[in-house]
């Protein structure tokens, strides 16, 4: 009897929005290939992979992680850090033999 | 170096310092002559390619043997730097001395430097290189004092060298070194690929990473951090700032007249900033300008006077 095993991997896309919705702008994003068919690293493209995060749905990326908003310290309201609206997608996509040739 | 000064001394403008305030950089474009950058290759040791073994042995040969002295932290500049040196020779370059006196003053201190070295994809046969995280240098700093990194490039920098990699606009924010790694691209980013003696001012707080060296020749890049050596307030020429540079320029409703050049300058967004705390980066900037102008009753388009009318 014939055992079918399928064999996959994460893909990880992160995007950083103009604002709290999903429907504006990217302004920065990151990359992370678990197939090893593709490597990212800094200062790759100076393109965004897509206008908006809503795009990136509908390309068939699977939200799995939104930065929550929070109350601003007392003290500290205009001061400035870090990327505030990241957003973590997901593919989950099938190893082909190709990839399994390392 | 000692006290021997440049003698026609080329201080920034408002305009350029009102950039610097707002984008966190400087960049001058071919300010060191051919001579000079050809005496700076020598003095650090610079080898043709076939006579190096590897990166970390020509790194040990060049940091043991090369003319860039060893340097302690808190040095007075001028102390720093022999005479003779191709370094002393480009501090003392009207335009370099010009700026650096605008932006760390008379007395600058000597916080550190580096010779970054960086060796192209023959050094690294089988093994997958990658740029360099964006980062912070240093560690959290609140100061509203600052210090400047200046970088030299001593020869021609083309886009598949890599060269330093930075967000303008970033440097108001406060970040902890490497925790921002995760951004690997950001819109509106910029990458040095400049003519032979570029020299770039930076902001302590500019977010950067060097790149990938996918050339077929080495890239170095020098880096010295000044630290400075009096408030830092109105040291470039502010001769040309009128008196309507202290005035408020209609907002919303402006008619045509975009205003002063310098609110304009320091009004304008990156195209990476976000909608709410783009606005948050325009009244940091307004603050940091109060500071560089000693006046803290500066605002640009109403941001800050609107937040301060309160009442006891």
């Amino acid at each position: 009897m014939a055992v079918l095993i399928m064999t996959v991997r994460q893909q990880v896309l992160v995007l950083y929005l103009a604002t709290s919705a999903l429907d504006t702008q990217v302004v920065g994003w990151a990359n992370y290939d678990g197939t090893g068919r593709e490597f990212h690293m800094a200062g790759d493209n100076d393109t965004p992979p897509y206008k908006t995060g809503l795009h990136a749905l509908q390309d068939g990326w699977r939200l799995i992680q939104a930065n929550p908003l929070t109350t601003h310290i007392p003290g500290n309201e205009y001061r400035t850090d870090y990327l505030k609206y990241e957003f973590f997608f997901e593919k989950m996509v099938e190893l082909c033999p190709e990839d399994l040739i390392l | 170096m000692t006290n021997e000064r440049s003698t026609d001394l080329l201080r920034l403008s408002s305009q350029q310092m009102a950039e610097f305030a707002a984008r966190g950089f400087l960049r001058f474009d071919n300010v060191v002559p051919e001579s000079l950058n050809a005496k700076f290759l020598k003095e650090v040791g610079h080898e043709p390619l076939a006579e190096i073994n590897n990166p970390m042995e020509h790194y040990g040969k060049v940091m043991a043997g090369s003319a860039i002295p060893v340097i302690r932290p808190g040095t007075r500049l001028h102390d720093a730097y022999s005479n003779e040196s191709a370094i002393s020779e480009i501090l003392k370059l009207p335009l370099v001395d010009g700026a650096i006196q605008s932006l760390v003053g008379a007395e600058p201190i000597f916080d550190h430097h580096f010779l970054h070295i960086t060796f192209p994809p023959q050094f690294y046969a089988g093994s997958q290189q990658k740029s360099q995280h964006y980062h912070q240098d240093s560690t959290i700093d609140t100061r509203q004092a600052f210090d400047v990194q200046m970088m030299y490039f001593p020869h021609a920098v083309t886009v598949d060298m890599g060269g330093t990699r930075f967000l303008p606009g970033s440097h108001l924010r406060i970040v902890s070194e490497a925790a921002i790694a995760r951004y690997q691209n950001i819109v509106g980013q910029q990458r040095m690929v400049c003519p032979a003696g570029t020299m770039l001012f930076l902001h302590m707080g500019i977010w950067h990473g060097g790149g990938l060296n996918q050339s077929e020749e080495m890239r170095y890049m020098f880096k010295i951090r000044l630290n400075p050596g009096e408030r830092q307030v109105r040291l470039w020429d502010s001769s040309d700032l009128g008196n309507e540079h202290f005035e408020q320029r209609p907002i919303f409703w402006t008619g045509n007249d975009p205003g002063d050049q310098i609110h304009q300058t320091l009004m304008k967004p990156e195209p990476w900033f976000e909608a709410d705390t783009g606005r948050l980066e325009l009244m940091n900037r307004v603050r940091f300008w109060r500071y560089l102008l000693g006046d803290n009753t500066f605002d640009s388009d109403y941001w800050l006077t609107r937040v301060e009318r309160e009442f006891a």
